[in-house]
């Protein structure tokens, strides 16, 4: 009868405690995001209510209105554009030459490719630091602009030459002997059949650089050319006065805007960490 | 029909992109160019640096062989920065193994409303590491922590005496623990210090990369458990394997790989970062829970010593290559099964 009960709770028993802890941190920073000052800073209340003041909007004007957030927005999405451009730029063909044009010493290559994702930025910020001050790129976003593709470049590879093994290479023998070029059947059957693989790699390069942290933090020094993540982490935490209200909304709004778009391609992505193989 | 053939194929001959010699290294050049100039080089730029005593505002410096790599393994902020990493990387792997082990065959069979509880689950992937670290930082606040509120204030309305810190003693206020077990004991009169105290920094820096993982791993299991066909479990059951012979026999090793996968990368992943110690304790009280990253950083950034910063961050370049040794020999097991 016991086994009974535990099946019948099945799932829930697990998944909703696990669910509870995992999301807290942003109910939390929900609830600190609309509470007024007395509220915070009161400690008889009970930080689960809204107790002296109704839930405010004011935390969230401040941070749109009084601190860089907005602009710090605006640097994430430019960096994200170009980064995400580059990257296109360079991981499709690379990603379609190693899965269709090359032989044994693509697979090398390939693998090659994946293992430089291994190298962290945590192992390659100090010369790059020296090299970006010698470049007068210091202090600019610029910087992350070139950057950030070394990190980019080899995931979207792999992820891209994952998707075009996919493809059926019969398509393309189809349009080559239709009388289609190489460039041409790649350009007008292989890429369109490839826009969702193609978008992943949009949606998980430009996440990348909203959550990349080392980089931001060590080449720029002035307020107004951070990325959101640094911004906040940095200019919103201010000596022992922290605007806890905004902080939270400041955390809260980019990582609530990421999530739904990963929750969206979770599978494609899956896919690209374990090679294809899992499928 | 040969007449029209013939000279559309000698035309493709003449065209150097219709070849695939040429045609699959020009694609793949500008990729593995790039990726040189931008990880290559930086990687032997930071070994250079390391055998050099180079400060912030000039590129060289003068070679001091193995110095660097000396003085720092001679440096107590150093030799905590290393036992910490191994700290934070072991115990959080396993927090998160078998976190994401229960999980994940939790969620792999539809039940009603799995849509929104894999949502909550994998928010903590897929906000950004510095800005959920933020949110914990106000969890743990020195004053102001909900956790210290809801371990120390009675959660029953009208005082039905229901305390959370009672609950937490009565586990870990014991003299037969260890030292390190008894500081989860909570005085409900002055709450733990969560940043403060150096081994309850360290278990919430622990904390908070289990949290950041587990997600991770755990969408990473489902897709492992999916893809074990249908016939091998049909097999099973005809076997007559139930349960946890089922389990030991036939999921598990059917499941070691990708398990394999997800540690690997839960490794790479917590030891290379820097964003959850940078944020939450910046290496203090007294450099005590520092990583090798944000030891670096102080060094190298802050301190502007470069050599021994670089000196620093390639001690985890064995930890690395260990990682990629075992990533190949796993892929070349992929490819021959």
């Amino acid at each position: 009868v016991r086994a009974l009960r535990l099946r019948g709770l099945g799932p829930y028993g697990i998944v909703v405690p696990f669910a509870i802890v995992l999301a807290f941190p942003f109910y939390w920073m929900a609830m600190t995001a609309f509470k007024g000052p007395t509220d915070l800073f009161n400690l008889e209340n009970i930080p689960y209510s809204f107790a002296d003041d109704s839930p405010t909007w004011g935390n969230i004007t401040f941070l749109f209105t009084d601190t860089l957030f907005l602009t710090w927005v605006k640097n994430t999405v430019l960096v994200g554009a170009v980064v995400v451009a580059i990257t296109l730029a360079l991981a499709l063909p690379a990603g379609y030459a190693l899965a269709r044009l090359s032989g044994r010493w693509g697979q090398w290559l390939a693998i090659g490719i994946f293992l430089t994702y291994l190298v962290p930025p945590t192992l390659l910020f100090l010369p790059m630091s020296r090299v970006i001050t010698e470049l007068g790129l210091d202090n600019s976003k610029y910087a992350l602009m070139l950057v950030y593709p070394s990190f980019t470049v080899p995931f979207a590879t792999w992820l891209m030459m994952g998707f075009f093994k996919t493809i059926p290479p019969e398509l393309e023998e189809a349009a080559l002997i239709d009388g289609a070029s190489r460039i041409g059947a790649l350009r007008r059957v292989v890429f369109p059949i490839s826009l969702p693989g193609i978008l992943t790699v949009v949606i998980f390069t430009f996440s990348l650089c909203v959550n990349e942290f080392v980089y931001a933090v060590t080449f720029i020094s002035s307020s107004a050319e951070r990325t959101v993540s640094v911004g906040v982490a940095t200019d919103l935490i201010r000596g022992d006065v922290y605007q806890w209200g905004s902080l939270m909304a400041g955390t809260l709004l980019p990582s609530l805007l990421l999530a739904l778009l990963y929750n969206t391609f979770l599978n494609r992505f899956i896919a690209g960490f374990t090679g294809g193989a899992f499928r | 029909v040969e007449a029209v053939a013939l000279p559309r194929r000698r035309r493709r001959r003449l065209d150097l992109l219709e070849q695939r010699r040429f045609l699959g290294p020009a694609l793949i050049a500008p990729a593995v160019i790039f990726i040189v100039a931008l990880v290559g080089a930086p990687l032997l730029l930071a070994i250079y640096l390391s055998f050099t005593n180079a400060h912030s505002g000039s590129l060289s410096g003068d070679f001091v062989g193995f110095a660097n790599y000396a003085q720092e393994w001679r440096n107590p902020v150093f030799q905590d920065a290393l036992r910490n990493t191994v700290l934070y990387t072991v115990v959080s792997q396993i927090i998160v193994l078998i976190g994401a082990g229960l999980l994940a065959h939790a969620l792999i069979k539809p039940f009603r409303g799995r849509w929104f509880l894999r949502l909550l689950v994998l928010l903590p992937w897929a906000a950004p590491v510095a800005l959920g670290t933020i949110g914990f930082l106000w969890i743990f606040d020195a004053l102001f922590s909900v956790v210290n509120w809801t371990t120390v204030h009675d959660l029953m309305p009208g005082g039905g005496e229901l305390y959370l810190y009672k609950i937490v003693n009565f586990v870990f206020a014991r003299d037969f623990w260890p030292g390190f077990i008894q500081i989860g004991a909570i005085d409900p009169l002055s709450p733990p210090q969560w940043l403060g105290q150096t081994e309850l920094a360290k278990a919430a820096i622990i904390g908070v990369h289990s949290w950041r993982i587990l997600p991770f791993a755990t969408v990473i299991f489902i897709a492992g458990i999916a893809s074990i066909p249908t016939e091998v479990q049909d097999a099973a059951k005809i076997d007559g394997a139930t349960g946890l012979k089922k389990f030991f026999y036939v999921s598990l090793p059917l499941q070691l790989p990708i398990a394999t996968v997800a540690l690997l990368f839960g490794i790479v992943f917590t030891t290379t970062d820097m964003a959850v110690v940078y944020i939450l304790t910046h290496g203090g009280p007294f450099n005590s829970t520092h990583m090798l990253t944000t030891w670096a950083f102080d060094t190298g950034i802050n301190s502007a010593s470069l050599g021994p910063g670089a000196a620093i961050s390639l001690y985890l370049l064995p930890v690395l290559a260990a990682v990629a040794i075992l990533m190949l020999r796993f892929a070349r097991r992929a490819e021959v099964s």
